[in-house]
């Protein structure tokens, strides 16, 4: 299958001033040379830690950041040097959902006033069309009618959710970015919200990119998996693989972290020791030698590569072929 | 074994507009607690988990009022105890820690200070002593080079490292009971792990009593002896961790599992629950969680369920729950 969206070797630094005009400084290498693919109607999710560059990867898509060096195609074309129409039409097909629906709304905004203008800004509809537009849209994110005439105060976290995935559909966009999209919601809600995400892809056709702190609901919604750590892809393979037969250290312990569904599951399994280090001056060789419960004498030297071991993709001297 | 804590019956209303519109955070809840055993407290925003934490620490804010019922720690009874007695127990003989680590630490002073001043208020250390302590209570929350973090402030520190600071304090007195709202909620996943491993060897050392306030059934799976779960100021069941799990006698509990995503199970559908909680300043008649129930029967409409004994040690305010053989 074809790639909708392909990254090539992306790359993002951000400068740190020192001294005057920012010279002699360092660069925080928030994503640092990372490739993945999304194809067309499939979830791409990815997982780690706070500084692991996930982040900056959704900004990087989404053209709220400029990179460093590398390519974002979007049906065979590089986005990055768009300009006029093509990025016009490149900014219509990708949209986002963000974690926080009581920051990503205008409190001064009756729901269907930010329903609509996607539509009205992009689209130029008039009237009668944009309300026809605005009730579909509420009806496909299950919100009632009167809905409409409300303002964003008037609603619970859930159902303002609904409404930012129904003004991210508006323009019927073919990748939407998920960041986070359910961790600020009630445990009771994120599984009515998750599915209604689910339903939307298999309708629409969709593509997500999934970005997410819980590994089961990443696992749950994705068809792959990449795992960051330090602005790298350590791991990237089918959903199903990299959560029951993760290859990478850092994979193993992260999925060992995460909190079991039953208390029959509870592991004391690897705890890694110390925290993760500073993006600003990352360790040398491979960036997570100084935690792994396996490291060799040479993962301080040589940074690993990504490459197919085991059905997946991993970058560790462990899978080394001699 | 011997019983820690026991609240019967407690009632914490929130009153306001001249006490004519009264909020029940916390109806009617019952439970006890052994010593060196953890409770885990579940329940949705507003369910009443964080003022019944409150409650038992007596660190209710203005225009909170205990209704009724009683809390008995260690045998005696917290609501006929005057302020200085309650500050004597508080920080000493139960102590808390909450979800965000730096709005529980001063940014002005050095964590040094800050351990050392419950020392000096609780157990009239002198100033070098209660620092020497500081730092060994550092090395007890298994921080690294304590001698020389002692002297450092909160703002020099990382996430998961302040947490455990507040951990440091909250055991330097050698409490017998912890309460814990929402502890790891603010740190990243290989963290989170350190600290509940870190809390867990600390319950085992020290013969800890332990209260786990969380919306997330994963820390309660993985830490916790009993599960008391909330739903708009009650508690609606109550027993052992296991069973809980394996036989959920109330449909909210039920449900609350079943929406969890597992690892390893990807495409079978979430089970959601329709509809949102409710507004704990006008909760619907009878059952509360009788507009959500797939199995609500007219009964619910009208009458709340009272408490059932479901097996040893397992109840439930449901029309539904009976007896069940283990």
């Amino acid at each position: 299958m074809t790639a909708l969206l392909e990254a090539r070797g992306l790359t993002k630094l951000f400068p740190v001033g020192r001294g005057l005009f920012g010279r002699g400084g360092g660069a925080v290498r928030a994503v640092d040379g990372i490739s993945f693919a999304i194809e067309p109607g499939r979830t791409l999710g990815i997982v780690g830690e706070s500084g692991c560059g996930k982040t900056t990867t959704a900004k990087l898509l989404l053209k709220l950041e400029e990179p460093t060096a590398g390519e974002i195609l979007f049906d065979g074309t590089d986005v990055t040097r768009l300009n006029g129409d093509g990025l016009h039409h490149y900014r219509r097909s990708i949209q986002a959902v963000f974690q926080d629906p009581f920051a990503s709304l205008s409190p001064r905004m009756r729901v269907s006033a930010i329903i609509a203008e996607p539509l009205i800004t992009h689209e130029r509809l008039e009237g009668p069309e944009v309300a026809s537009r605005v009730a579909r849209l509420l009806d496909v994110v299950g919100l009632p009618a009167r809905a409409r005439d409300l303002f964003p105060h008037e609603f619970s976290g859930g159902q303002r959710q609904r409404i930012a995935i129904a003004r991210a559909l508006a323009l019927s966009p073919r990748l939407v970015i998920l960041d986070e999209p359910v961790s600020a919601l009630d445990v009771s809600i994120r599984a009515q919200i998750l599915n209604l995400l689910r339903d939307l892809q298999r309708d629409l056709g969709l593509a997500y990119l999934f970005i997410a702190h819980d590994l089961a609901a990443v696992a749950h919604m994705s068809h792959t998996i990449a795992v960051m750590y330090l602005g790298r892809i350590v791991e990237m393979g089918a959903a199903v693989d990299v959560a029951t037969h993760p290859a990478h250290p850092y994979t193993q312990a992260l999925f060992a972290a995460a909190l079991p569904a039953h208390p029959d599951e509870a592991r004391d399994g690897i705890v890694l020791m110390g925290e993760v280090p500073s993006p600003l001056n990352p360790p040398a060789g491979c960036r997570f030698h100084p935690r792994c419960p396996q490291v060799m004498p040479r993962c301080s030297k040589e940074e690993p590569q990504l490459q197919s071991a085991a059905g997946v993709a991993v970058a560790c001297h462990l899978y080394d072929k001699p | 074994m011997t019983t820690l804590l026991e609240v019967s019956g407690l009632s914490t209303h929130y009153v306001a507009a001249r006490g004519t519109r009264v909020t029940r955070a916390v109806e009617d809840v019952s439970f006890s607690l052994e010593a060196g055993r953890t409770l885990g407290i579940v329940g949705e925003s507003g369910s009443g988990k964080t003022t019944l934490a409150l409650t038992l620490m007596r660190l209710l804010p203005p225009g909170a009022r205990i209704a009724s019922g009683s809390v008995r720690f260690e045998g005696e009874d917290i609501f006929t105890k005057s302020n200085s007695e309650m500050r004597a127990i508080r920080g000493k003989r139960m102590a808390m820690i909450l979800q965000d680590p730096m709005a529980s630490l001063n940014p002005l002073f050095t964590v040094g200070d800050q351990i050392a001043e419950t020392l000096r208020a609780h157990e009239q250390m002198p100033r070098r002593g209660a620092w020497t302590r500081a730092r060994d209570l550092l090395a007890a929350v298994r921080i690294a080079v304590p001698e020389r973090r002692v002297g450092e402030y909160p703002h020099e520190m990382s996430g998961g490292m302040r947490q455990r600071v507040v951990g440091a304090i909250a055991i330097s007195c050698e409490p017998k009971l912890l309460i814990a709202d929402e502890p790891t909620t603010s740190l990243d996943l290989t963290i989170q792990a350190q600290y509940l491993q870190l809390l867990r060897e600390i319950q085992r050392e020290r013969d800890l009593a332990m209260i786990f306030i969380t919306h997330n059934l994963g820390i309660v799976a993985k830490m916790c002896d009993d599960v008391a779960v909330m739903y708009a100021g009650r508690l609606v069941e109550f027993g052992p961790v296991r069973r809980i799990f394996d036989a959920p006698a109330h449909p909210y509990t039920r449900a609350l599992i079943e929406s969890i995503p597992r690892l390893g199970d990807p495409t079978a559908r979430l089970t959601a629950i329709d509809g949102q909680p409710p507004d704990p300043a006008a909760l619907p008649p009878g059952c509360a969680f009788h507009p959500r129930c797939p199995l609500v029967v007219d009964r619910c409409r009208v009458e709340a369920p009272p408490e059932v004994r479901v097996a040893v040690a397992h109840h439930a305010r449901c029309w539904l729950a009976s007896e069940r053989p283990t």
